[in-house]
C-alpha cells in the first residue's frame, strides 16, 4: 500500500477509532484489570451518553458560520429534571416525560436558531445566553428542590444490560448513528447543511434557504441534547442542577477529535462517535491510573492538544 | 437620505450602540438605586469590575486578531494561586514587586504557549485554548489545593480607597484607553486588524501573520496576569483553585456587547470596557429592583439576550418597513 492510498483510507474518524482501540489496550499495560468485556461495555456506555449529546453539536458545527452550541449542557439538565418531575418514578409516564423533554429541547433549539439566523447574534453568545435562560427557568420552577424520581423502566432499558449483555443506550446510540448518517448523507437537508457550511453566500445563490437550514439545525441540536438528557437520567438515576454541565465543552471536543473542522462544511457523525470513545477512554484511563486530580487535568489537556495536532490543523497560509 | 447618514454614523462608531445601551441601563440603575453615582458606591462598583475589565481587554485583542481565548479564566485562577504562594502578609515591598513581575512573566509565557500552538501548529483557537485551560486549572489545583492566602493589609486598603476623590478604577480605565490609543497609531495595530479580517490576504501583502497571532495571545496572558493581581487586591489575597474560571465566558460576552464581532478584524478595547460595565450594571439593577433570588439568573440572561438582539431587531423591523 503506498502513501497515497494510505492517506485516502486513514481519515480522521478512522484514526480516532484506531486510537481508541490502542488506548484501551494501553490501559491493560497500566492496569491488567482494565481489559475485560465488562469494562469495555462500561466505557462504550459512558461514551454513548456523550455521543448522543454531541450529535446535535456535530450538525451545528458542520453548518459553519462560527456555529457552536454551548446550551447543550443546560438542555441536558432541563430534560433530565423534566422527566424526573413529570414521571415521579411512574413507569406509565415515561412516554410523557420523553415527549415533554423533546418539546423543551425543540423550543430551546428553535429560539437559538431564530436568534442566530434572524437576529444575527453570534452563535457562541446566543447559545451562552440561552444557557442562562434555561438554567434560570430551572431555578424559577424548581426553587432548587429536586422533587420526583426515576422510573425503574428507564434504568432497565437504558443503563442495564438488555441484549447479550449490551445496555440499551449503546443500541440506541448505534441506531442514532445510522439515522445521523442517513440525515447527513442521503437527504436534501444534509446536502444543504454541508453547502451552507462551506460557503453561505454560494449556497444562497444556488437556492438554499440558508436561514431556514440554520434554524432547523439548531432545533435538531436542541432535540438531540434533550434526548441525551432523557437517556442520562436513566443512567444517573438522580438529578442535579449542574447534571449536564460536564457535557458542554466535551461535546465540542468529541466533534473536533472526530475530525470535524470548527470552520464548518466538513465532518461526519461517525467521527464524533469515535471522538466520544477516545475522550471517554482517556478519562477512564487517567482515573484507572489513580493520578491526583490536578495531574489528571494537566495530562488530559496535554493529550487533547496532541490529539488535535494529529489532524485538526488549519490550512497553511502559503497554500 | 437621513437614514443613510444614521447608518453611516453607526458603522463608523462601533461603540455607539454599546454606549447608548450603557446609558439606558445606567438610567434604569439610577431609578432603582438613587445613590449609584455617589463616590463611595461608584468606587465599590467599579473596583469589583476591574479584573473582568482587564480580562476582556486581553480577550478583545485576541478576538480582533481573529482568534478566541477560552483559557483566560483558568489562567487567572493559576496566576492568582501563583501570586498567593509567593506573597504573604509579611512580604517586603521588594518581594512583592518580584512576585508581581514573575506573575506577569508567567501569564505572558502561558499566552506564548497558546499563541505558538495556534499560529505555528495551526490548531483551531477555540479547541486549543480549551485544552490548555485544563493544564492551567491542573497547575492551579497543584499550587493551591485548599482555598486560602492573604496579602499585606496596606495593599488592599490602598486598593479600596479612592485617590484624590476619584475611584482607582477610573485611573485604570484612563490608562487602558491611553495604552490603546498609543497602540492604534503603530504599524502593529494595522497588522493586527489585517490579520483578523483575513489571515490569507494579510499574509499575501507581507504581514507577519503568525507573529501577530502569537502576540495577541501574549497580550491576553499579560492582561490575565493584571486581572489576577487586581482580583487578589480586591479579595485581600483570599483565593481558591477555580477563582477565575467563570470569568472566561463573561469576558467574551463583554467583548460582543461592546460591539466587537467574533469574526475578527474589527472593534476595540473601549467596547470591551463598556461591555463589562453593562454586564455589571445589569446585575446591579437586578439586585436593587428586588428581583426574587430564584429569578435572578433568568432575568439576567433575558436582559443580556435582549441587549444582544437589539441591533438585529432594529435591522429586521427596518427591512420589513422598507418593503
Amino acid at each position: 500500500m503506498n502513501a497515497q492510498t494510505l492517506r485516502r483510507y486513514l481519515t480522521p474518524p478512522l484514526i480516532a477509532l484506531l486510537l481508541a482501540i490502542a488506548l484501551f489496550f494501553a490501559g491493560g499495560f497500566i492496569n491488567p484489570d482494565f481489559i475485560n468485556v465488562t469494562q469495555a461495555i462500561n466505557i462504550v456506555r459512558l461514551a454513548a451518553f456523550l455521543g448522543i449529546i454531541a450529535a446535535g453539536q456535530t450538525l451545528v458545527i458542520v453548518s459553519g458560520g462560527e456555529g457552536i452550541d454551548l446550551s447543550v449542557g443546560a438542555v441536558v439538565t432541563l430534560a433530565a429534571i423534566l422527566t424526573f418531575r413529570i414521571t415521579g418514578g411512574d413507569n406509565n409516564l415515561v412516554g410523557v416525560g420523553l415527549l415533554a423533554s423533546l418539546s423543551a429541547g425543540f423550543i430551546v433549539g428553535l429560539l437559538n436558531g431564530i436568534g442566530i439566523a434572524l437576529l444575527r447574534i453570534p452563535p457562541l453568545v446566543m447559545t451562552l445566553g440561552m444557557t442562562g435562560v434555561v438554567s434560570g427557568t430551572i431555578l424559577v420552577v424548581t426553587q432548587g428542590e429536586m422533587l420526583g424520581a426515576t422510573p425503574a423502566l428507564m434504568s432497565t432499558y437504558i443503563a442495564r444490560p438488555l441484549i447479550f449483555g449490551i445496555p440499551g443506550v449503546i443500541i440506541i446510540w448505534v441506531a442514532l448513528g445510522v439515522v445521523m448518517w442517513l440525515l447527513m448523507e442521503r437527504t436534501t437537508y444534509g446536502k444543504h447543511l454541508f453547502a451552507i457550511g462551506v460557503n453561505r453566500t454560494a449556497a444562497r445563490l444556488s437556492g438554499v434557504r440558508v436561514e431556514r437550514v440554520v434554524i432547523i439545525t439548531y432545533t435538531l441540536a436542541g432535540l438531540l441534547a434533550a434526548l441525551g438528557g432523557f437517556m442520562l437520567l436513566g443512567f444517573a438515576q438522580t438529578v442535579l442542577l449542574n447534571l449536564g454541565d460536564p457535557y458542554r465543552f466535551p461535546s465540542i471536543a468529541a466533534v473536533v477529535v472526530g475530525g470535524t473542522m470548527l470552520t464548518g462544511g466538513k465532518g461526519s457523525y461517525w467521527g464524533t462517535m469515535s471522538g466520544a470513545l477516545v475522550l471517554t477512554l482517556i478519562d477512564s484511563l487517567l482515573r484507572a491510573m489513580g493520578l491526583a486530580e490536578a495531574y489528571q487535568l494537566i495530562v488530559f489537556g496535554g493529550l487533547l492538544v496532541l490529539l488535535i495536532a494529529v489532524y485538526g490543523r488549519e490550512l497553511n497560509l502559503r497554500q | 437620505m437621513k437614514s443613510l447618514n444614521l447608518q453611516r454614523v453607526f458603522a463608523r462608531n462601533t461603540y455607539l450602540i454599546s454606549f447608548i445601551l450603557l446609558v439606558i441601563v445606567l438610567g434604569i440603575n439610577y431609578i432603582v438605586q438613587n445613590n449609584v453615582f455617589e463616590l463611595r458606591v461608584l468606587n465599590n462598583n467599579l473596583r469589583t469590575l476591574v479584573p473582568l475589565m482587564l480580562l476582556a481587554v486581553g480577550q478583545s485583542i485576541v478576538v480582533i486578531g481573529g482568534g478566541l481565548d477560552l483559557s483566560v479564566g483558568t489562567l487567572v485562577s493559576m496566576l492568582s494561586a501563583l501570586l498567593i504562594t509567593w506573597v504573604t502578609p509579611d512580604s517586603t515591598p521588594d518581594q512583592i514587586l518580584l512576585a508581581v513581575v514573575l506573575v506577569c512573566a508567567a501569564g505572558m509565557l502561558a499566552g506564548l504557549v497558546n499563541g505558538l500552538v495556534v499560529a505555528y501548529l495551526r490548531l483551531q483557537p477555540m479547541i486549543t485554548t480549551y485544552a490548555t485551560s485544563f493544564i492551567f486549572s491542573g497547575i492551579a489545583l497543584l499550587l493551591l489545593p485548599r482555598p486560602g492566602g492573604s496579602i499585606p493589609r496596606d495593599l488592599s486598603t490602598f486598593y479600596r480607597s479612592p485617590l484624590l476623590d476619584i475611584p482607582l478604577a477610573f485611573y485604570a480605565i484612563a490608562l487602558l484607553l491611553l495604552f490603546w490609543s498609543v497602540l492604534r497609531t503603530t504599524r502593529y495595530a494595522q497588522y493586527l486588524y489585517a490579520t483578523g479580517s483575513s489571515g490569507a490576504a494579510a499574509y499575501a501583502t507581507g504581514v507577519p501573520v503568525r507573529v501577530v497571532r502569537v502576540t495577541t495571545y501574549v497580550w491576553s496572558g499579560l492582561f490575565a496576569a493584571l486581572a489576577s493581581l487586581t482580583l487578589m487586591l480586591s479579595t485581600g489575597g483570599a483565593s481558591q483553585a477555580n477563582i477565575g474560571d467563570d470569568m472566561t465566558l463573561d469576558s467574551i460576552v463583554a467583548v460582543v456587547l461592546g460591539g466587537t464581532r467574533l469574526s475578527g478584524g474589527q472593534g476595540g478595547i473601549a467596547g470591551a470596557i463598556i461591555g463589562v460595565m453593562i454586564l455589571r450594571v445589569i446585575r446591579n439593577v437586578i439586585f436593587f429592583a428586588a428581583v426574587p433570588t430564584w429569578s435572578q439568573t433568568l432575568v439576567n440572561a433575558l436582559i443580556i439576550i435582549a441587549a444582544l438582539a437589539g441591533p438585529g431587531l432594529i435591522r429586521l423591523i427596518r427591512r420589513s418597513i422598507g418593503r
